[in-house]
């Protein structure tokens, strides 16, 4: 997806954002500490890129999209988006990109969507033959139809979640970046707003930024993803690739005839034992059927099964700090 | 300009699918806001002058002040509700919008309502013009709007310097209301009614003495108490033009430094 020499769609280099925090450290004095939000995070996304961004609450995740859409200015290093810089051109910018809060919605609260997105058409300067053509679709395309009339105060979370997703697409944009968008929403709500995100990806050709906690929708949308940990950058690379690099240990659970003591197998020792069931650690590299064959000798064993890390705990993991910095297939640089 | 005509119009449209309530709005509105002009009569119930100057004089500082600070009000007053916009982190949807945060703040919410307070303050002037004891010369009669326009002015960069002092102290608003509301209760009175000191800081500090008091000691045809130069009287435009400067600047430092809020 990534052609060599187009102007890459988001470009940060050794980007900082530090915040002075107050404190107060007893008496009348007052501590003043500096805090590193972002510490020096460097990446580039393509056009047409689908780029998941992760990371626990209060790694950073926000703070980087509010810099990468001008809300805030970084502190250091370079940023450029649309090959603007978005502090500077904040508003030039805005005409280019979307943005969506999952959190908080970007409509008029009071206004029906009818007219928040007509507001939308004028603000952006959107023709209107090319804007009736776009709603059209995207009222098609996200079920808009019966809440067009109703106030945004009103509108359900999912409906307003469409709602916002359509008014940030109406001046078809080049980059969308999304905070969160599936934050909250039901089981339906979500499967429409992530088939709308690959349509539009996969159709439009729109450059998409996203930072969710859901992982249905990371394994679902995103072909690469960023993982940001304290301020930095602590992976860049493929999902698989990820699942394949992270030091994924397998769980052999094993149910007895009777409960028994923790098993014991040498190197490895079960970690969990509830009542006739216990779980062992297996780790990489082990051979699982050795394992599974040496256990039978020395245990009933009635029922046994290997369960693979799934992409939550790769993550957890992860932020967790066990695999800090190990990513031996494409290392990100501390 | 264009767009902010654009904003004012959807938000007038909203608030206008309420008829009756927005037209009861307006009209309480006219109401309360006269009551200003109705309590500086009832002083004159009981004297005949204040300060040393007389009731078509007082209302004529009443009718000047009013005016100017209503149409800054109906244009920009909604931007003290800044400080709870960073609170609550809504401005970050305003932020990313490509049209100026200010503009977007300042129609937000725009309702007919802003347009009672109209009201008292052109009634009490087309009443009171008439009846001031004044030659009406060519340069008087064109001060009049002059001072208006410059008051209005005057009043609107303090609208934008005290929401630009609300990005670094978002808990301000209380503190900055005394400017703006008390400065439009100030102006309303003769500046020989308070101290000396006061009317120093008023002059010079904050210059509310520029939105109609040094015009109005020229059309009154008055010696100034502090005794500044002729060229006060007619300083107001380049006072408001400094004071629009200065918080255009402070609006712009205020973004950059804008902090948002988590998540």
């Amino acid at each position: 997806m990534a052609e060599t020499g187009a102007e890459p769609m988001i470009q940060a280099e050794d980007v900082v954002k530090s915040f002075t925090v107050r404190g107060r450290a007893g008496g009348r004095r007052r501590a003043r500490t500096s805090l590193r939000a972002v510490d020096g995070v460097s990446f580039t996304v393509a056009p047409g890129e689908f780029v998941g961004y992760l990371g626990p609450n209060g790694a950073g995740k926000s703070t980087t999209i509010k810099m990468l859409t001008g809300i805030l200015t970084a502190s250091s290093g370079t940023l450029r988006v649309c090959g603007l810089d978005p502090s500077r051109r904040r508003t030039a910018l805005a005409r280019r990109i979307g943005v969506v809060f999952g959190q908080r919605t970007t409509l008029w609260w009071d206004l029906p969507l009818r007219d928040s997105l007509a507001l939308v058409r004028r603000l952006y300067r959107v023709d209107a033959a090319a804007h009736r053509a776009r709603l059209a679709e995207l009222t098609a395309l996200l079920e808009l139809e019966p809440f067009l009339h109703t106030p945004v105060r009103q509108l359900s979370l999912g409906q307003r979640m469409r709602g916002d997703l359509a008014a940030a697409l109406l001046h078809d944009p080049e980059l969308l970046v999304l905070d969160e968008p599936t934050i909250g929403l039901d089981v339906v709500s979500k499967t429409t707003v992530r088939d709308f995100l690959e349509r539009t990806n996969a159709e439009r050709g729109t450059t998409i930024l996203l930072t969710t906690h859901d992982l249905g929708d990371i394994e679902r949308l995103c072909r690469r993803v960023l993982i940001i940990d304290r301020g930095r950058l602590a992976y860049d690379g493929g999902l698989d690739e990820l699942r394949r690099t992270v030091d994924a240990d397998r769980t052999l659970v094993v149910e007895l005839a009777e409960p028994a003591p923790p098993i014991v197998l040498g190197e490895i020792a079960a970690e969990r034992v509830e009542g006739a069931r216990q779980w062992l650690r297996v780790p990489r590299g082990e051979n699982a059927a050795a394992l599974v064959a040496a256990l039978a000798q020395r245990h009933e064993v009635r029922d046994i099964s290997l369960r693979e890390a799934g992409i939550e705990d790769v993550l957890a993991g992860l932020y967790r700090g066990d695999h800090a910095y190990w990513c031996s297939g494409r290392p990100v640089a501390p | 300009m264009r767009t902010y005509g654009l904003l004012a119009w959807t938000w007038l449209r909203a608030a206008a699918r309420f008829p009756v309530s927005m037209a009861l709005l307006a009209l309480a509105t006219a109401v309360v806001s006269g009551l200003d002009a109705a309590a500086v009569l009832v002083l004159f119930s009981r004297a005949p002058r204040i300060a040393g100057f007389t009731a078509p004089e007082v209302l004529f500082l009443y009718g000047t002040s009013a005016f100017s600070f209503t149409i800054s009000d109906l244009l920009l007053g909604t931007t003290e509700q800044l400080g709870e916009r960073v609170r609550l982190g809504t401005l970050d949807a305003v932020l990313v919008r490509p049209v100026s945060p200010l503009i977007q703040i300042a129609t937000e919410n725009f309702s007919p309502r802003r347009f009672g307070k109209l009201v008292p303050a052109v009634a009490v002037l087309a009443l009171v013009l008439p009846r001031l004891d004044v030659p009406w010369t060519p340069g008087r009669a064109a001060m009049v709007p002059l001072m208006i326009a410059s008051g209005t002015a005057l009043f609107a960069g303090l609208w934008v310097l005290t929401a630009a002092v609300q990005f670094v102290l978002v808990d301000s608003h209380g503190a900055t209301k005394s400017l703006t509301y008390g400065g439009a209760f100030l102006t309303q009175y003769p500046m020989t009614m308070f101290g000396r000191e006061f009317v120093r800081g008023v002059t010079f500090v904050v210059p509310l003495a520029f939105v109609n008091w040094q015009p109005a000691l020229y059309v009154l045809d008055r010696p100034d108490p502090l005794g500044l130069p002729a060229a006060a009287r007619f300083a107001s435009p380049a006072v408001a033009a400094v004071l629009c400067g200065a918080a255009a600047l402070a609006w712009r430092t205020g973004i950059r430094h804008y902090r948002s809020t988590g998540s």
